[in-house]
């Protein structure tokens, strides 16, 4: 049977492609058993359902202390200018 | 009435979208020069294909749409380099989770149960803050991989032509970001 630290590896890589059948009925039957592993794939389709749904949110885009430098701005308008 | 399917006056651009613009390159790209010429290109880019603002999503969606395609071409430009850190600091181990066997070691560090209904955390600020800060503690090729697949949704072969890498270093790195990506959100946010 195939290890907790196998089937982490498993659960993530069935979110990016299609496992092997072998792989695949081994993982079913570990996360029926173990529920660590199968917490552990919930977390991972909560993390993706998180992300997909507001993927703007990310990334702190509301943080005001970020901004372009005023130079950058100025430089960035000049050459809108410019090729406008 | 304002005429929707046409764009604003690009020089007021720079003051309406710069900063949001600047705050995502730099979340993506995390260098904060390299982050302000691609917002410059996004821009020019935006001049150019000015006529083909449809007006079906806003001016900043459009203009977003297009600094993520120049981040895209920023980060195929600098692939190679991306694969030096292969070898990479991993924040925590993926190791000191499992025994001898490969078992989750317990008490303690197998994965807790988190709220009943953990899409309510969607909803606050504090949960976005933590999970970017989260990713920020990743390598920077690990969080391109995640942030290409999780927040752009291109598929494992789009990724590995991007950053030019085997499809499975690629499993592997997904795998460590997200595990990673877990166990910060569980330690830091839904286990508090």
């Amino acid at each position: 049977m195939l290890s907790c630290q196998e089937i982490t590896l498993l659960v993530s890589e069935s979110l990016d492609r299609r496992v092997p059948l072998p792989q695949r009925l081994a993982m079913r039957l570990h996360l029926l058993l173990c529920k660590f592993c199968s917490r552990y794939r919930r977390h991972l389709l909560f993390l993706r359902h998180a992300i997909r749904r507001h993927p703007d949110r990310l990334g702190g885009d509301e943080d005001p202390s970020v901004s372009l430098s005023p130079d950058a701005r100025e430089r960035i308008k000049r050459s809108l200018t410019r090729e406008a | 009435m304002v005429d929707q399917t046409r764009s604003s006056d690009p020089e007021s651009w720079v003051d309406q979208y710069g900063d949001y613009l600047f705050r995502y390159a730099l979340f993506r790209i995390r260098d904060p020069q390299v982050a302000e010429d691609v917002v410059q290109e996004a821009f020019l880019a935006a001049l150019q294909a000015r006529d083909r603002f449809t007006g079906l999503s806003s001016e900043r969606t459009w203009l977003a749409g297009i600094l993520k395609h120049k981040i895209l071409d920023y980060f195929r430009k600098t692939s190679h380099e991306s694969c030096v850190d292969h070898e990479e600091r991993v924040t925590q181990n993926l190791e000191d989770q499992f025994d001898d066997q490969g078992h989750w070691k317990t008490p303690g560090i197998g994965p807790k149960e988190w709220d009943e209904d953990p899409s309510k955390s969607l909803e606050r600020k504090e949960f976005w803050d933590v999970l970017t800060r989260c990713l920020a503690e990743l390598p920077p090729w690990h969080a391109r991989a995640f942030s290409l697949r999780e927040v752009d949704d291109l598929s494992g072969d789009e990724i590995c032509k991007v950053l030019n890498v085997s499809a499975t270093n690629l499993w592997v790195v997904l795998h460590r970001a997200r595990n990673h990506l877990r166990r910060c959100l569980e330690n830091q946010f839904m286990g508090r």
